[in-house]
């Protein structure tokens, strides 16, 4: 009797101790993890298993298999490039919950801000990481930008990448500009008039671009409207595009620049 | 140690800190010392492993004429035996295959064989070969035709064309020292990712964002302020007229002068002492933004009118919840 109970929990604690390579060999996870993940069974950590890592991964097409030395140093970069692309990412999820409980109308915007603080689990957090992070976006790039121009990471054959980001920093502070517009308080509301305006003395198109921004000769509910199609469709669907071309050129002009 | 370095360098023509690198892992990887792997590469002395080395070349000189000696004595089919034991072919292929390459070269079969096997190739129609090789390489190389120099006066080669040396030979970039992204970048990012999240969180947590009253188009709050990074902008509102401030300003130096910097900055230099002029201009651009968006933000209260923030207080809803 006791035999048969050591016996049993020798096969127990076998099975268990044997799941994890079973499981890993089996024909589902080997058709999760491409050939050469370090997550499947037969990983090596040698060079040639670390250039498949890379190569047989999504990431292949941010980062190539070898990076030069002093790119990686992080005082070289300070990652402000990926931290505004990551700013991206934090902002289109915090902002997919947001979108859940706004209504882009004159009558509920403002009311649908104020539940978020009193009704909606985690609304004041989401809010305030959407807020603070659209901030922390546009210092990002604006610092990226900087940096870039400081290593003179501008120069042949990154000219037209620069222009691309130039645009990204642009893309980044409509972006901003619309977003700010939705809470539809006081400080939404008169910040925007004094922006609208500031763009309204542009000569010849400046009233045109007024009116189509502002559907109308001033703020409105419609208004509303348009800065939330803007906020949350059109200038994300941009910005990505730019942001797709301005990846793919940091690889295609040679990675990251320098050393200096 | 750093002059062995150096030389291994210039031989090589790699750059010094990967040549030292290199050498340490495959010193590592084949037992040895630095010294020996670098003077290797520098093709100098050994330094140290010269007096070793010496006597141990006595017994690798004897061993070929040792093994000589069985190739010259072996028969045709031994021979195809030992290539194909070598090279892992059919004894019948190799046979075929040595024959038409023997007829080509027009030397004996068994030569081509014998190379194959990887044993001394036998000298053909001499089996007397095996004891020569017995004493040294060195009389073998001495019989080596020596060129009769020309006579005076008459030249022995003429200049047919200059070529140069670009347009036959593959000019490959410089050697650059790289790691793996996986793990070395990878690692970083993902560290700066969550140092990002961490420093987000905690500030979404101890700063609320703002939030005034209802939108009211009958109540202008005073002062009226554009968003923080447009603040700037209208600082300079306050001083110029709008056509300039609002459109010549933002629009043309803003946007289409930072667009065309790679276009109007032609100095390809990147080394920060030999591009100062840039980087000037620059940094007054930067330090003017900033100048005017910290006195748009901070200095500006009701009317737009200048204020010292630690006496009237900051006018800068932004950081409402943080302020008060």
């Amino acid at each position: 009797m006791a035999d048969d109970k050591v016996g049993l929990l020798e096969r127990v604690r076998e099975s268990v101790t044997t799941a994890p390579s079973k499981m890993r060999k089996s024909q589902f996870w080997e058709s999760v993890f491409r050939p050469g993940s370090p997550f499947r069974a037969g990983y090596t950590d040698s060079p040639r298993g670390r250039s498949y890592v890379i190569m047989n991964n999504v990431l292949y097409h941010l980062h190539p298999v070898k990076v030069k030395r002093h790119g990686v140093r992080l005082s070289y970069t300070l990652c402000l490039g990926g931290l505004s692309f990551f700013l991206f990412i934090v902002l289109t999820i915090t902002g997919i919950f947001l979108m859940f409980y706004y209504t882009p109308s004159e009558e509920r915007a403002y009311a649908d801000i104020e539940a978020l603080a009193t009704s909606v689990t985690f609304g004041t957090l989401m809010r305030n990481m959407h807020r603070w992070g659209a901030h922390l976006m546009v210092l990002t790039v604006f610092l990226h930008m900087s940096r870039v121009f400081y290593h003179g990471a501008y120069k042949p054959p990154r000219e037209f990448n620069w222009v691309i980001g130039v645009v990204l920093l642009l893309l980044t502070l409509l972006l901003s500009f619309t977003g700010y517009l939705l809470p539809w308080d006081q400080l939404a509301l008169w910040a925007i008039t004094v922006g609208s305006n500031m763009g309204a003395f542009a000569p010849v198109i400046g009233n045109q671009v007024s009116y189509v921004l502002l559907a109308g000769v001033q703020i409105s509910g419609a208004t509303l409207l348009r800065f939330y199609v803007l906020h949350v469709l059109f200038l994300p669907f941009v910005i990505v595009i730019f942001m797709a071309v301005h990846f793919w050129r940091v690889r295609k002009d040679g990675g990251i620049s320098g050393p200096l | 140690m750093e002059e062995l370095i150096a030389q291994a360098a210039a031989a090589t023509g790699y750059p010094a800190s990967m040549v030292e690198r290199s050498a340490a892992a495959r010193a590592k990887a084949e037992g040895t010392t630095i010294e020996a792997v670098l003077a290797g590469w520098a093709g100098v002395e050994v330094p140290t492993a010269a007096a070793a080395g010496a006597p141990g070349g006595a017994p690798d000189a004897a061993a070929p004429a040792q093994a000589a000696a069985p190739a010259g004595a072996m028969s045709l089919e031994d021979l195809a035996a030992a290539a194909a034991e070598e090279s892992g072919m059919p004894a019948k292929l190799l046979m075929r295959s040595a024959t038409a390459k023997a007829k080509a070269q027009g030397v004996a079969v068994e030569a081509v064989l014998a190379e194959m096997a990887g044993v001394p190739v036998p000298t053909i129609g001499a089996p007397a070969a095996a004891p020569a090789a017995s004493t040294s390489a060195a009389p073998a190389a001495a019989a080596a035709p020596v060129m009769a120099p020309a006579p005076e006066g008459v030249r022995t080669q003429r200049l047919l064309t200059v070529v140069k040396s670009k347009a036959i030979q593959q000019v490959k970039t410089e050697p650059v020292d790289k790691v793996n992204t996986w793990p070395h970048l990878v690692a970083a990012e993902f560290v700066a990712l969550m140092a990002m999240t961490a420093f987000l969180l905690v500030l979404s947590v101890i700063i609320n964002a703002p939030l005034l009253e209802a939108a009211n188009f009958n109540l202008t709050p005073n002062p009226s302020k554009a968003p923080w990074y447009f603040l700037g902008l209208q600082e300079l509102l306050s001083y110029f007229d709008p056509q300039i401030a609002g459109v010549l300003i933002p629009g043309l130096i803003g946007l289409v002068g930072l667009g065309a910097i790679p276009y109007i900055d032609r100095n390809p230099a990147t080394r920060p002492s030999e591009r100062k002029f840039a980087i000037m201009m620059f940094t007054f651009f930067l330090m003017g933004a900033a100048t005017l968006g910290i006195i748009g933000s901070f200095f500006r209260g009701p009317g737009f009118n200048f204020t010292y923030p630690w006496t009237d207080g900051v006018f800068f809803d932004d950081l409402l919840d943080w302020l008060e």
